[in-house]
């Protein structure tokens, strides 16, 4: 009986202006640029995905589901530059067939770094959510799906979620499939999703493949890949980049088609269904405890943390924005909070990524920059003046000052 | 014809310039590496280079190669046990890097200086040899070719190969002579060496060379698109072949680490229009806006030197500027090892050797888009030329954060590693290859 559970991730970063060392103004991001790509991607992706989402849910009258997860950070970016979006976000809300899931509002690497700003930003998230939809998330999910036990631990200890999502890497289920609802170590109420990365990939990176062998991926033989799992499985987590539809898969590879007729070919099988994840959440019980003791995430074939934190300008650019936090806090200005927190923005870290610099390959594709060197002197650069603006009014210049090196040692268990 | 490990022996007739210790550029450096590692690959070369007879003359400008070199020195061009290289030399004033100007006060210093010794001296046979060297630049040139026409006369080879426009015509020449095919290999263009102010007569004989060679080398797509563009050179026949780096074999990171308190950092090259030397002392005037602990080193000599000496004190940064004159040997190695940054804001830069040596040497670089080495350094910061702001915000960043200097300093020293002369030696032999290769 698989129930197919569809989580859609929606996010635009707010990328920086190009800031030398000389500027000294506190406009730091580049209201054009991130204006135009998001018109750009709400035309080809989200305002055609929503509206065919909007029909396939009322042609299957309820039995078509999915899942989002909406950074706070774009939705900031759809009220001023794409209202429309939004709109038919609500209108997709208000269908009662979709769900929406908590996560840091500014799609943060917190949890790593700071455990007071993570939960912080993830109260944020969800009082936006419930603000805009009237809908309380109870699944969380963190950025890049990064993930280890100490995170379900303090996830369970919020008190406010049923469940919580990440990559169903090999590495930590070993023979075990991602197809059950799982506990995290140490965890016990705290239900766990796994990404079918294989059924998920299939879709978000191979549809428009022509060298791969499946090509052309049609939704009915996607379908017997589904009913496949009958027997060894609950649930098919199809986890992905929303931006799939339309943006990194184009409308010409055929992936609208694709999805509209997905659902009448699940559904002619009558073993299956779709669930969102509080549904699966409440129909299953826990085969098994999975015990990650280590970071994982859903990035690159590492699915490790490397492409973020991989090189030393990634560690000193995110050490340094973090050792800000106790200075931001206590100048108590709402728009300097709101600064620090953007540049959390984990695509910044991104985007100073080596990894596959000389290849030019995924990572270029997202990079507004001509080089990591690039973004992590830009970076820089507005950090230093965000931080002349932190010390200013309050006593103390000297930089080596508060706070040195104690807020800043990642994944370390606090309480 | 394929290459094999007793080599490929394809027989060059190259018409180069300089060899160690006498490198003024990056045209020597070029040179060497290329002829090395084709000595290596089994090519035989017969290396012809000019070299004046004349010694003991002095100049303006202190050029160093093997025409100004004492006899003892010049017996070390035959010590560098290149198994397949013959050095073949012709009496000439020819040098890498001159003008048509350059040459005249040249000349001119050496009759000067001849005319001394005579007055001082016994008069008499030994009158003027100077101008045995037909007059004019062009004239030499023409000359080099009459003597390297007679040269070739009595070697054996299957391909003629030509490095920069004042040996074309002797490559012409030698070709049209033996019938063997031409290679004309393009270090610069007239447009890199004197931007829109093209001297008419240099760029007729470096057209005249390109269009009668068989196949013409550029050292970058940069100079391939000038090749194209501004010579009319058909594509075709156009063929693109990076330079490399010599590794240097001892560094030790214990060497590196000069404790002090100022950072340094390095422009290294010809202090001339086509280096972009104001655009760095600009950059540096910006950077020392915001930073002060900062010195800017020009190493190098040319004719833009002293201009660059007075713009550094109208500035008001003379203090923050030192002048190194002509570095060689052990002193840019002493020199790479003190500065914490290179830069290279070339105006118009058809390769740029010295980045790949600064990275080398862990020293990280920004080079000027406007630069061939820049198709082939991904882990380099890059800026316009003409761009000074950005160049000193790049600048500043680099001194004042050491994880990106190191990074840079990682990847650029690995990324170094694969540009090597070995590939660039085999790459001109596959050309040769092409052109033997009956069709």
């Amino acid at each position: 009986m698989p129930s197919v559970c569809f989580y859609f991730q929606v996010h635009q970063p707010m990328r920086l202006r190009h800031y030398t060392v000389f500027d000294s103004d506190d406009r730091y991001f580049d209201d054009g640029k991130n204006a135009a790509i998001c018109r750009k991607v709400a035309n080809k992706c989200y305002l055609p995905a929503n509206r065919l989402l909007l029909k396939l849910i009322d042609k299957h009258q309820g039995r078509f589901k999915v899942a989002y997860s909406l950074t706070g950070v774009l939705l900031e970016q759809l009220e001023s530059f794409s209202p429309e979006v939004l709109s038919t976000f609500h209108a997709l809300a208000d269908t009662g067939c979709v769900e929406f899931l908590a996560e840091t509002y500014y799609h943060s690497l917190s949890f790593l770094y700071s455990r007071q700003e993570f939960v912080e930003q993830v109260k944020k998230h969800v009082n936006a959510i419930e603000e805009l939809f009237g809908q309380t998330p109870k699944v969380f999910r963190n950025t890049e799906l990064i993930y280890n036990n100490d995170l379900a631990l303090l996830i369970e200890a919020m008190g406010c979620f049923d469940a919580i999502i990440t990559e169903g890497a090999d590495h930590i289920l070993g023979m075990r499939s991602p197809n059950f609802v799982y506990r995290p170590q140490g965890c016990k109420h705290l239900k766990l999703l796994l990404k079918n990365y294989s059924l998920s990939d299939d879709i978000a990176f191979r549809f428009s493949n022509r060298h791969w062998v499946e090509w052309p991926l049609t939704a009915a033989k996607f379908e017997q890949w589904v009913s496949a799992v009958n027997g060894n499985g609950n649930v098919v987590n199809l986890f992905m980049d929303y931006e799939t539809l339309g943006e990194h898969q184009w409308e010409d590879t055929g992936i609208f088609d694709f999805v509209k007729h997905l659902p009448e070919e699940v559904l002619k099988n009558p073993d299956n269904n779709f669930k969102t994840p509080s549904e699966v959440v409440a129909s299953y019980d826990p085969m098994d405890g999975v015990d990650v003791p280590h970071m994982i995430s859903w990035a690159d074939t590492e699915r490790d943390l490397s492409a973020w934190l991989g090189n030393p300008m990634q560690s000193n650019a995110i050490h340094e924005l973090y050792r800000l936090e106790k200075k931001v806090k206590t100048v108590n200005d709402e728009r300097i909070l709101s600064d620090w927190r953007k540049l959390q923005v984990s695509d910044h870290f991104y985007y100073m990524c080596t990894k596959y610099f000389a290849d030019g390959d995924v990572h270029k594709y997202f990079n507004p920059y001509d080089s990591p060197y690039d973004s992590y002197i830009n970076f820089m650069n507005v950090l230093d003046h965000l931080q002349t603006r932190c010390t200013t009014p309050v006593v103390g210049i000297d930089r080596a000052g508060t706070g040195s090196g104690q807020t800043v040692t990642p994944v370390g268990m606090e309480n | 014809m394929g290459l094999n490990e007793e080599g490929s022996g394809v027989r060059v007739f190259m018409l180069g310039w300089e060899f160690p210790p006498f490198i003024s550029g990056g045209l020597g450096t070029a040179c060497y590496g290329l002829t090395r590692a084709m000595d290596q690959l089994g090519v035989k070369v017969t290396f012809v280079l000019p070299k004046m007879v004349e010694s003991s003359y002095v100049t303006h400008v202190k050029l160093l190669s093997p025409a100004s070199s004492t006899p003892e020195e010049t017996k070390a061009l035959s010590e560098y046990e290149l198994k397949n290289v013959s050095f073949k030399t012709i009496a000439s004033p020819l040098q890498a890097y001159a003008t048509p100007q350059s040459y005249e006060e040249r000349i001119e210093d050496t009759r000067r200086l001849q005319h001394e010794t005579t007055e001082r001296g016994q008069a008499g046979a030994e009158v003027d040899r100077a101008t045995d060297y037909g007059g004019d630049m062009y004239r030499e040139i023409r000359r080099y070719a009459t003597m390297a026409m007679d040269l070739a006369k009595s070697e054996q080879f299957d391909v003629v190969h030509a490095h920069d426009w004042m040996t074309y015509p002797a490559g012409v020449a030698v070709a049209a002579m033996t019938g063997k095919p031409l290679v004309v290999h393009v270090h610069s263009t007239e447009f890199d060496r004197s931007g829109e102010h093209v001297n008419q007569v240099v760029y007729d004989i470096e057209r005249e060379g390109m269009e009668r060679a068989d196949k013409v080398i550029t050292v970058s797509h940069y100079t391939r698109g000038l090749v194209i563009s501004r010579y009319g050179v058909s594509p075709e026949k156009v063929e693109v072949v990076y330079n490399g780096v010599e590794r240097n074999g001892q560094w030790s990171l214990a060497q590196a680490n000069i404790r002090r308190d100022e950072k340094l950092v390095l422009f290294l090259g010809r202090i001339t229009m086509q280096k972009g030397p104001e655009y760095f002392l600009h950059a540096a005037k910006r950077v020392l806006e915001v930073m002060d602990d900062v010195k800017f080193v020009m190493a190098g000599s040319g004719d833009l030197m002293y201009r660059s000496i007075e713009l550094a004190a109208q500035l008001g940064i003379g203090q923050k500027v030192l002048f190194t004159g002509f570095l060689r040997g052990d002193d840019v190695r002493k020199i790479y090892q003190m500065a914490d940054l290179y830069v290279m804001p070339s105006v118009s830069e058809p390769f740029g050797i010295a980045p790949l040596e600064a990275l080398d040497n862990d020293v990280p670089v920004i080079i000027s888009k406007q630069s061939g080495v820049s198709e082939v350094l991904k882990h380099a910061l890059k800026v316009d030329f003409w761009d000074v702001n950005e160049m000193a915000n790049k600048i500043v960043a680099v001194l004042r954060h050491p994880p990106l200097q190191m990074t840079l300093r990682n990847h650029g020293n690995f990324e170094v590693r694969k540009l090597r002369w070995k590939d660039a030696a085999q790459r001109c032999v596959d050309v040769y290859e092409q052109l033997l290769v009956p069709v």
